[in-house]
């Protein structure tokens, strides 16, 4: 046996794989569409789980906007579809907390993490670095119903008496401890815990796979410097996954123990309804260590693959070359690295040495280099091209705009003096909306318009996607923007009610603004999940194989490829993907041998 | 052949090939690790800032000092010594295995995935007996003034200061985090030597159907081998943590 016959092993395997699909399809409706091997299938899966959750999500905030907006009045069908958790149309506290708890849990994780990259990672990787389908089809699959699973839990969660986890998206305890705390710390946490530990195994999984089959599974020619930045992107994001979450994982364990069998880990000195408790030595303290030693890179994690996706969409449509393409992988793994030592920015207030905040200070504003590289090619990308406003490539350049508005506030809020006043109000609310929420959705809206004629043989209706694009747009500043405002003159977030305070009294108006908003920004959202499945089978069908005239290989397969995605050989690769505008051609596929009289980028 | 074979290195990442030259299998299982080793650390990152934030701690001497069959006798940190013993042994007769895989030959890899596996057992079984033999423990304990029996578990811990009472010394109680991160993380270690023996036991199974004869090689027994590898890495760690420092 030599190391020659694994590896053939496996390539005559994948091997198999296309040309069995041609000549015996014998696929179940169970095998094609629910426990599918294919990373196509997986990919649309991931997909509409997270547009479910996104909906869910997103009506959260619209029914914790009311109670913001108009926390004088009644909405007496809030009651018929909320019961008890809304008495006599005006929402109970206790379950204001659980909906913004979970509108961030369901956001980050279900929707920006497994909705993007689960989505857009098995998607893209085999199609754009040529291989036939991920490194490993079967864990493909099971890390696609680890995601599952974690969402029965959580949606079971939102069903039990005590209601769902109300800690905050954070989980601090002691309150997350404590059943006795809060109504929202009983089951409710539990279920909260074991679902975000599924939900960490189908990262594991999903990451393990992204990774290998990029190192692994590129056809011949792809070498990693003629990878699209898509695959970068989501390469990077799968190696933070795969080294952050482990440590939720851990934190997420000492917590069950901490609830379940009467550890100390995060306990100590506490009184409780008049009761001392037992509980003695350990440090909650701790617990935000480890949370955000994943919670840093997690948003990275959700920024990474949107920046691979504008990336790729906004040199198509410029039919210009990405600006600066090495300089765009240096700065994505910059931004890798910097990921996992600066966790701390998020804990300045709790009584952090100053001197060694001082580090996190120093190491937060560095990720400002390489963003701002970043932002620099896309504007210097856009700069003199040949426009094409299609809807992918609007969301790719309002990807930009917020990320710079977004960005910008980050300077302010990564040094730790200015975080004393500025941490835990509307404007961290602003900052991190701007710069990962909107900007993610922004992400994945901009690959989806892109690449659903690839998905589905058809195009979204255009008409529809140019409201869906300007509403969102407008509204998302419009909601955010005056944010920054209230954040400034002190207003703190997670509040229930501020008609208590003289000082926030003058911002009733620009709330109950912001609340009418988001309604409609939330209605847009709707009108695009219309388009979404109106055009799955009624839209414009896809007529010629390049629509987009995009240089990278997922184009030279079929309209609607087969599990396999090549018919026959897999096409070897000659260049990078971002020869457009070239020696007078409008675009030049990877699959094209490198001229002898042709110029050199 | 000679240009399938003599591939100069500088085309290591021009695609087509692993990079590595290994399967993806082996460049999952490696990342994988990684990621194991990061959810170890945070636990025992975790257990240091506890214990350092701490005035005392329990001295491993006095806690693990029984040995089956001996009575009382103080036997400083022996047992372990011997569970590690027996990991190390089992991670020996898992080279010895993947190396047989190597020459293609199955009897041997069956016979030494056999001692490896039973290897992994007697490390839990030790282990249990560790366990069984904490938690029920009568130590005797000046709480608030009034003599208790306690053994040690993860809400009480028998192993504080000593000190005077009724001219007899008397232990009180030591931090309650001692059992917490001593039952937790030999615990989830435990779990991964679980894992590990129940991994081997299917690679057994699949080499005594003549799974990996057919297949012409046998590297499932060396992905095998990394975890197993890895796991008994991970106890030198939690070894070092628990009863050396």
């Amino acid at each position: 046996m030599s190391n020659e016959a694994i590896l053939h092993d496996h390539q005559t395997g994948t091997h198999d794989l296309g040309h069995a699909h041609e000549h015996h399809h014998h696929e179940t409706f169970i095998t094609k569409y629910v426990f599918s091997q294919d990373h196509k299938m997986i990919a649309k899966q991931f997909l509409i789980t997270g547009m479910v959750w996104a909906i869910i999500g997103g009506l959260f905030s619209v029914i914790f906007r009311l109670q913001l907006g108009y926390p004088e009045s009644t909405f007496p069908w809030l009651e018929d579809f909320l019961g008890h958790w809304a008495k006599g149309g005006k929402l109970d506290p206790e379950f204001y907390y659980s909906l913004v708890t979970m509108h961030g849990t369901v956001l980050v994780f279900f929707v920006l993490t497994a909705g993007l990259s689960g989505t857009f990672s098995n998607f893209l990787i085999p199609l754009q670095v040529g291989a036939r389908d991920m490194a490993s089809p079967f864990l493909n699959m099971l890390s696609y119903w680890f995601f599952f699973t974690a969402s029965v839990v959580m949606m079971a969660s939102l069903f039990v008496q005590t209601g769902p986890a109300s800690g905050g998206w954070t989980i601090y305890p002691p309150l997350s401890a404590l059943g006795e705390a809060s109504e929202g710390s009983k089951i409710g946490m539990d279920l909260w815990l074991i679902s975000m530990s599924l939900f960490i195994i189908n990262a594991l999984l999903g990451g393990l796979n992204y990774i290998t089959t990029v190192l692994n599974m590129r056809t011949k020619g792809m070498s990693m410097t003629r990878m699209p930045l898509t695959m970068w992107a989501f390469f990077f994001t799968a190696i933070l996954g795969v080294l952050s979450f482990p440590v939720l994982l851990s934190g997420s364990i000492l917590l069950l123990f901490d609830r379940n069998l009467g550890t100390s880990f995060y306990l100590s000195d506490i009184v409780i309804n008049g009761k001392i408790l037992p509980n003695e030595g350990g440090s909650p303290i701790l617990f935000q260590h480890l949370f955000w030693f994943l919670g840093h890179p997690e948003v990275y994690i959700i920024i990474l693959p949107a920046m691979g996706i504008a990336s790729e969409v906004m040199s198509i449509n410029s039919r210009k070359p990405i600006f600066g393409y090495m300089a765009m992988v240096g700065s994505l793994f910059a931004i890798t690295a910097l990921a996992f030592v600066v966790w701390a920015h998020h804990m300045f207030v709790t009584g952090l040495n100053p001197f060694l905040g001082s580090f996190f200070v120093l190491l937060t504003l560095l990720i400002a280099v390489p963003s701002a590289i970043k932002v620099f090619n896309w504007l210097t990308t856009l700069w003199r091209g040949n426009i094409r406003f299609s809807p992918g490539m609007l969301f790719a350049i309002g990807f930009v705009s917020l990320f710079i508005s977004g960005g910008l506030t980050g300077v302010f809020l990564g040094n730790s003096a200015l975080d004393i006043h500025l941490h835990d109000t509307y404007f961290i609310i602003a900052h991190f909306h701007i710069v990962m929420g909107v900007a993610g959705m922004f992400g994945m809206f901009a690959g989806l318009y892109h690449w659903f004629p690839k998905m589905y043989g058809r195009y979204l209706n255009n008409t529809l996607a140019y409201i869906h694009f300007w509403v969102t747009m407008v509204g998302s500043y419009l909601i955010f923007w005056p944010m920054h405002y209230e954040g400034l003159a002190g207003m703190p977030r997670r509040y229930y009610d501020f008609t208590n305070w003289e000082s926030f009294k003058m911002f009733a108006g620009l709330n109950q603004f912001i609340s009418f908003v988001s309604i409609i920004v939330f209605a847009a959202q709707l009108l695009f999940v219309f388009n979404f499945f109106y055009s799955i089978f009624k839209g414009r069908k896809v007529t010629t194989l390049n629509p987009w005239g995009a240089a990278s290989l997922e184009w030279s397969t079929p309209i609607r490829p087969g599990h396999g995605n090549w018919p026959g050989e897999i096409p070897e690769v000659h260049r990078w993907a971002y020869d457009y505008g070239k020696d007078g051609r409008d675009f030049i596929p990877q699959t094209e041998p490198v001229g002898e009289d042709e110029s050199k980028h | 052949m000679t240009t399938a074979t003599a591939q100069p290195t500088t085309k290591l990442w021009s695609g087509g090939k692993s990079p590595f030259n290994i399967s993806y299998g082996k460049v999952m299982m490696w990342y994988f690790l990684m990621s194991d080793a990061f959810t170890f650390g945070a636990f025992l990152i975790s257990y240091g800032t506890i214990r350092f934030s701490q005035n005392v701690w329990a001295d491993a001497n006095h806690v693990f000092n029984a040995f089956p069959f001996t009575g009382h006798a103080n036997l400083p940190l022996a047992f372990v010594s011997l569970m590690t013993f027996i990991l190390i042994l089992s991670s020996v007769t898992m080279v010895l295995a993947v190396h047989d895989g190597h020459n293609m030959n199955r009897k041997g890899v069956e016979k030494w995935l056999i001692f490896t596996i039973l290897g992994g057992l007697a490390f839990l079984g030790c282990q249990a007996w560790e366990w069984t033999h904490l938690i029920t423990g009568d130590h005797q304990v000046l709480v608030n003034g009034v003599v208790q029996h306690w053994g040690t578990t993860v809400t009480h811990n028998p192993w504080g200061p000593e000190t005077l009472f009724k001219g007899k010394e008397v232990a009180t109680p030591g931090p309650i985090a001692f059992g917490g991160y001593f039952f937790g993380i030999t615990g989830f270690h435990g779990f991964h030597v679980f894992s590990g023996v129940i991994i081997n036991s299917v690679m057994l199974i699949k080499t005594r159907l003549k799974h990996f004869e057919l297949r012409g090689h046998y590297e499932m027994i060396e992905k095998a081998g990394l975890y197993w590898h890895f796991v008994d890495l991970v106890w030198v760690f939690v070894f070092l943590c628990f009863y050396l420092v």
